[in-house]
């Protein structure tokens, strides 16, 4: 009895989280007149030219690939810094630990509103201006110490005596970090991975800010048409459904991981 | 566990202070370079001092968009946190087909870019061809949320309900699964109710995942910009103007640099200021648990 009410209450706010997508995906697969000229509930003529409108126009397509571009980089990045410094923050004391830490994750903290001109002109000014590399650094700012936090949790829970077996055993640093160490928190990384993905990906200010033409992000391809030629309602659906498919299949990779990281560490 | 002390390990940490300097020191040393100095445009400035923060501070449309994000953020930890722990605590607690399904679909949201959010919403919420919208207009409601301030306002909390509560159903699921099966057992042979397991076992267990979601749904709804600029644009009039859409609109629209570098160092001031006071609570309920 007590199961049932539990499953009740989660499939309907599973429900209430999918019918707005659904929504969107019903939009997507509908024609213009179709949407403007009365409301149902599924499409009448099912008509897949919104999606074929965005895999045959670079402008569109284009906006897809830049954005998986720097959110790549960004996210290899973050974890390549983020390992060394995590590993700092849990197993020694040295000056001044705590504070850097908080300051760290105050970094988090910063509105990235606060940070888009500063952004703007530092980039120009050294050139990296439309490129992905500016977007990938930029997004460091919240990725980098979110990266730390997590991971100092997952490393946190990794027994000491670990370290120091290994080091008796003979081997170096790096050789006992790579091939020890980072097998025993994977699941850590695949946690920070998906969450560096994330937060890159969904970010629309700082990127639309640092990108005009060449690096463009699909979010911000997506608000300038918006502006540019009316209200395509349905290319504009297709355009939203298609930015939903890398996030569920990232997460769809690390599921596993994720339920287990969530239970070992501190996120 | 001691730690040692090693001044070596600042080594490891350099890569991390080289990145962080690079994309935070220096664009913040370029806004508090602007806030106290003005310009007749090219590029000479001079210093205005404090000038530009008495502006701010007294200004009318701040103190309105600051009071609008204060209610907005009240109201939204109110319902988020609450209604988070109530769905994890009724996801099944073995792992299996069914809690993957669970678990893919609730974070489902939380990946979606924020600008397809406000996207999904603005065509959700309308009346002409949103199920929301024609939903909440046949039952005789007046609707609108372009027109009538309410209206965007439950529209914006709904949408922002939708998109972040996923987030706290995950942390607490998390502090959750680490509770062992032993003290429930335990709890069953004391023969204890339900809200005595809650508030004796599952409630401290979730303390300290609950204050990280706290605090970052404190942070992000403080510094929430996208969705509700492409759901509203701010309006109807400045109903849903909030403070990071204030200051790219003085900042971007007008130019006023000043101004808003002033703005920008207040308004990171307040949520760090907040943010200080729960790392401080957070780590030392974490002393005192062990």
């Amino acid at each position: 009895m007590k199961i049932n009410r539990s499953n009740i209450i989660i499939s309907l706010y599973i429900l209430f989280l999918m019918v707005p997508i659904y929504w969107l995906l019903n939009m997507s697969l509908k024609t213009n007149q179709e949407i403007l000229s009365g409301f149902s509930l599924w499409p009448q003529d099912l008509t897949f030219d919104n999606y074929i409108t965005i895999f045959t126009d670079p402008s569109w397509y284009d906006g897809y690939i830049n954005s998986i571009t720097y959110v790549v980089m960004n996210t290899v990045i973050s974890v390549a810094v983020a390992l060394p410094a995590a590993y700092a923050f849990s197993r020694y004391r040295f000056l001044g630990d705590k504070h850097l830490f908080f300051w760290l994750l105050t970094n988090r903290m910063a509105p990235p509103a606060v940070f888009a001109l500063p952004f703007f002109q530092l980039y120009s000014s050294v050139g990296l201006f439309d490129t992905h590399i500016a977007v990938a650094l930029a997004h460091t700012l919240f990725n980098v110490p979110l990266a730390v936090w997590i991971l100092e949790g997952f490393m946190s829970g990794v027994p000491k005596e670990i370290d120091e077996t290994a080091y008796v055993d003979g081997y170096s640093f790096p050789r006992f970090f790579t091939k020890i160490f980072m097998p025993l928190i994977a699941s850590g990384i695949g946690v920070v991975a998906f969450f560096c993905f994330m937060f890159s990906w969904v970010e629309l200010l700082i990127s639309r800010t640092l990108t005009s033409v060449d690096a463009k992000s699909i979010a911000a391809t997506m608000t300038r048409t918006v502006s540019a030629s009316g209200l395509d309602w349905g290319v504009l659906a297709a355009a939203g459904v298609l930015t939903i498919i890398p996030g569920a299949l990232v997460i769809y990779f690390v599921r596993n991981h994720i339920a287990r990281g969530f239970a070992l560490g501190r996120v | 566990m001691t730690k040692p002390i090693n001044q070596r390990a600042w080594f490891l940490v350099l890569p991390v202070l080289i990145l962080v300097a690079f994309s935070a020191v220096i664009p913040l040393m370029t806004v508090v370079n602007y806030a106290f100095q003005d310009s007749f445009g090219n590029n000479e400035f001079f210093w205005v001092g404090f000038e530009w923060f008495e502006e701010i501070l007294r200004s009318e449309r701040v103190h309105d968009a600051l009071g609008r994000q204060i209610l907005f953020t009240l109201i939204i930890l109110v319902i988020e946190i609450p209604l988070g722990v109530f769905v994890a605590l009724h996801m099944p607690r073995k792992s299996g087909t069914w809690t993957s399904i669970c678990l893919v679909l609730l974070a489902l949201p939380l990946l979606i870019p924020w600008n397809v959010v406000g996207t999904i919403w603005q065509i959700f919420g309308r009346v002409d061809i949103g199920l929301l919208g024609y939903i909440l207009s046949s039952l005789g409601f007046d609707y609108n949320y372009t027109q009538d301030s309410f209206d965007a306002w439950v529209t914006i909390i709904i949408m922002d309900v939708w998109h972040w509560t996923s987030l706290v159903v995950l942390l607490s699921y998390a502090g959750l699964r680490s509770i062992p099966d032993a003290y429930y057992q335990a709890a069953k042979i004391d023969q204890a109710s339900r809200w005595s397991i809650f508030r004796h076992i599952e409630l401290p267990k979730m303390k300290n995942v609950l204050l990280i979601a706290i605090l970052l749904r404190f942070m992000d709804s403080f510094m929430i910009y996208t969705e509700p600029f492409v759901v509203t644009g701010g309006g109807p009039g400045n109903a849903t103007t909030f403070l990071s859409i204030d200051l790219v609109k003085m900042a971007i629209g007008q130019f006023d640099l000043g101004p808003a570098a002033a703005f920008s160092i207040i308004y990171f001031l307040v949520i760090l200021l907040v943010c200080w006071v729960f790392y401080t609570v957070m780590m030392n309920t974490g002393k005192v648990d062990g």
